[in-house]
């Protein structure tokens, strides 16, 4: 068995696991957001469940439409808000959260070996810390709410194996869009993704969370790093308290349904043009993209050593007369650390709105909605149309890197181009 | 089962954005939703819409976001089953979570637009009014058959919330 079928084995009390069979897992985390979260209690309520299976294990974060942007988004928030008073469950409120697939595991959430559901479809960004995430729907977490359960088929395991030296401004960002170009957008559809290979091993933790996040941009039910050393010493510095009770290695190459390897020696920064992130390429073959806005932040790239990687290229420069540039901190530990480190000020001073952290402009909610014409590159994960305004609006995903050089610039560039 | 209706060609990689655009999302009603279902790519679709039409569609319908408000406002609109040649992984969990058919179906390339359809669940037949050809479709596993045979997801829960009440140890 792979990774990702040991931990599914594991939960449904199972010595072994096939792919393609259905079977029912206890789960360990269940969350629900401001958007998936009402839907879920609501089906919660209509059957007239009267107490959750076990309220430590049930996190709700509203992040999507916070600070509430309108009278409807706040009466979302209320709800969540009061069944989290009644039945005793975490809730997360502004002030004190962020972006639900940064700050739990940030928290101390997530660990190696659980299986973690979330009503978001970036759930699997928990991979990167060794469990088995994956996105479900409302209905699913109703169900789980009450019962701690829940029904998954087996999914096969590709093996994504990269070897190489990395270039220059190049990360887990560019590493998951070049795949994603690779595979397409349903490349890895109800299949598990396993990131391997010596360029993983010494992938730092934030670089994994981003990876891991966009697996599900490939069609995949979830994206898993083995548990190591670095992953180890990160679950020490932020106190996680955890304890790993199966096996958690794939058992043999035979196990997994493929092998992609990918040489990373040739990979430039990735840009992925309208409207899917798959269409990814050289940042190099962007000669003329003149830009409106630039977002940098999200779950996939709104983490501290994104920001640290942003400073570094603004420090002393400004954003171009005529571009907006909105940075978000992923949660309120990072916005204050940001502020600490001096980057805030850096930010500030070069022409740059600093957003509280939210989910905002990533699916068009608030915060940097386009208008119609309008171009963006951005850090988050879907450049799908009108993802982040307008229906005739064009959104490019980058890393942060490239998305601060080009808001320097002007339009799309290299970060070279503007050291 | 049997169902007839109208078909609504789409192309492949259909999005959950596409379906219902994440500023609708601020409600949960199944009413307002259907009201916007495909507004982005399709304007004219909420309006036009008949109760039993059906949908036909590409690869990977569904991809993007977890939204189960996606395949509500599908369903408020009055569609009565989606045919697709593949779907997206957790479009079809929400899907067969909350009771809207889905058949996956390799030959949608010859089903057009206008096309009148009739589709029998219980022997596995899609046949096309306009030329009388009739495709065959593989029905669910029986796992997922009995989450639909018991009404969906929550009338499961139902059962096992009504039971913990008898009982303080349930078997499920
Ligand atoms: S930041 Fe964007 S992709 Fe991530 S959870 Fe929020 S809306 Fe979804």
């Amino acid at each position: 068995m792979t990774i990702s079928q040991k931990i599914l084995a594991f939960h449904s009390d199972k010595k072994e696991v096939l792919p393609g069979d259905f079977i029912e897992c206890n789960v360990d985390l269940i969350l629900a957001n401001d958007i998936t979260g009402p839907l879920a209690i609501e089906e919660f309520e209509k059957i007239g469940a009267k107490k959750v299976f076990d309220p430590k294990k049930i996190v709700l974060v509203p992040d999507h439409f916070t600070p509430c942007k309108d009278i409807k988004s706040a009466e979302l928030v209320k709800k969540l808000r009061e069944f989290s008073k009644k039945y005793g469950v975490r809730f997360y409120e502004i002030g004190r959260a962020g972006i639900e697939h940064v700050l739990l595991p940030e928290e101390g959430l997530t660990l190696p070996g659980q299986l973690i559901i979330g009503a978001d479809s970036h759930t699997c960004t928990y991979g990167a810390v060794c469990s088995f995430s994956t996105g479900v729907g409302s209905t699913d977490v109703a169900y789980a709410m009450i019962t701690g359960k829940l029904w998954f088929k087996v999914p096969e395991t590709i093996k994504f194996y990269y070897y190489g030296r990395l270039k220059e401004f190049v990360g887990g960002k560019d590493l998951i869009l070049y795949t994603i170009g690779k595979i397409g957008v349903n490349g890895a559809n109800y299949k598990s993704m396993e990131f391997t290979g010596p360029v993983i091993e010494n992938l730092p933790m934030d670089d994994r969370f981003t990876m891991c996040n966009m697996a599900i941009e490939g069609g995949a039910k979830n994206g898993i790093i083995k548990f190591d050393r670095i992953t180890e010493n990160y679950l020490k510095e932020i106190d996680a308290k955890f304890e790993i009770k199966l096996d958690l290695k794939t058992d043999s190459e035979n196990d997994y349904e493929k092998i992609i390897e990918i040489n990373v020696d040739k990979i430039d920064p990735q840009v992925a043009s309208p409207h899917l992130p798959s269409n990814s390429k050289s940042v190099w073959e962007y000669k003329d993209v003149k830009i409106d806005q630039v977002v940098i932040g999200s779950c996939t790239n709104g983490r501290i050593s994104d920001l640290r990687k942003t400073a570094k290229i603004l420090k002393g420069k400004k954003i171009h007369p005529e571009v907006r540039c909105i940075i978000i901190p992923a949660t309120q530990k990072i916005y204050q650390e940001a502020l600490k480190e001096g980057l805030i000020e850096i930010f500030l001073s070069a022409g740059c709105v600093i957003s509280p952290p939210t989910c905002g402009p990533c699916l068009g909610g608030h915060m940097g909605v386009l208008s119609k014409g309008e171009v963006a590159i951005a850090t988050t994960n879907r450049n799908f149309i009108g993802r982040m305004g307008h229906p005739e609006s064009y959104v490019y995903l980058s890393n942060p890197e490239v998305a601060i050089a080009s808001a320097i610039k002007g339009k799309i560039c290299h970060p070279e181009e503007v050291i | 089962m049997k169902i007839k209706g109208t078909v609504w060609k789409f192309g492949d990689h259909i999005n959950t954005d596409d379906i219902i655009s994440a500023r609708y999302l601020n409600t949960t009603d199944e009413k307002e939703l259907s009201l916007h279902c495909f507004e982005t790519i399709r304007p004219d679709f909420a309006k036009k819409v008949k109760k039993g039409d059906i949908i036909v569609a590409g690869e990977n319908f569904g991809c993007g976001s977890s939204r189960e408000h996606a395949p509500i406002s599908i369903k408020g609109s009055g569609i009565s089953v989606v045919i697709a040649k593949s779907f997206a992984r957790i479009f079809f969990r929400n899907s067969i979570n909350i009771g809207l058919p889905l058949i996956e179906l390799k030959e949608v390339d010859e089903i057009e637009e206008g096309d009148i359809l009739e589709v029998d669940f219980s022997v596995g037949h899609v046949k096309n009014m306009r030329n009388g050809k009739i495709y065959k479709f593989n029905r669910y596993p029986e796992f997922l058959e009995k989450i639909i045979e018991s009404g969906g997801l929550m009338k499961i829960a139902e059962k096992y919330v009504k039971e913990i009440e008898k009982n303080e140890n349930p078997k499920y």
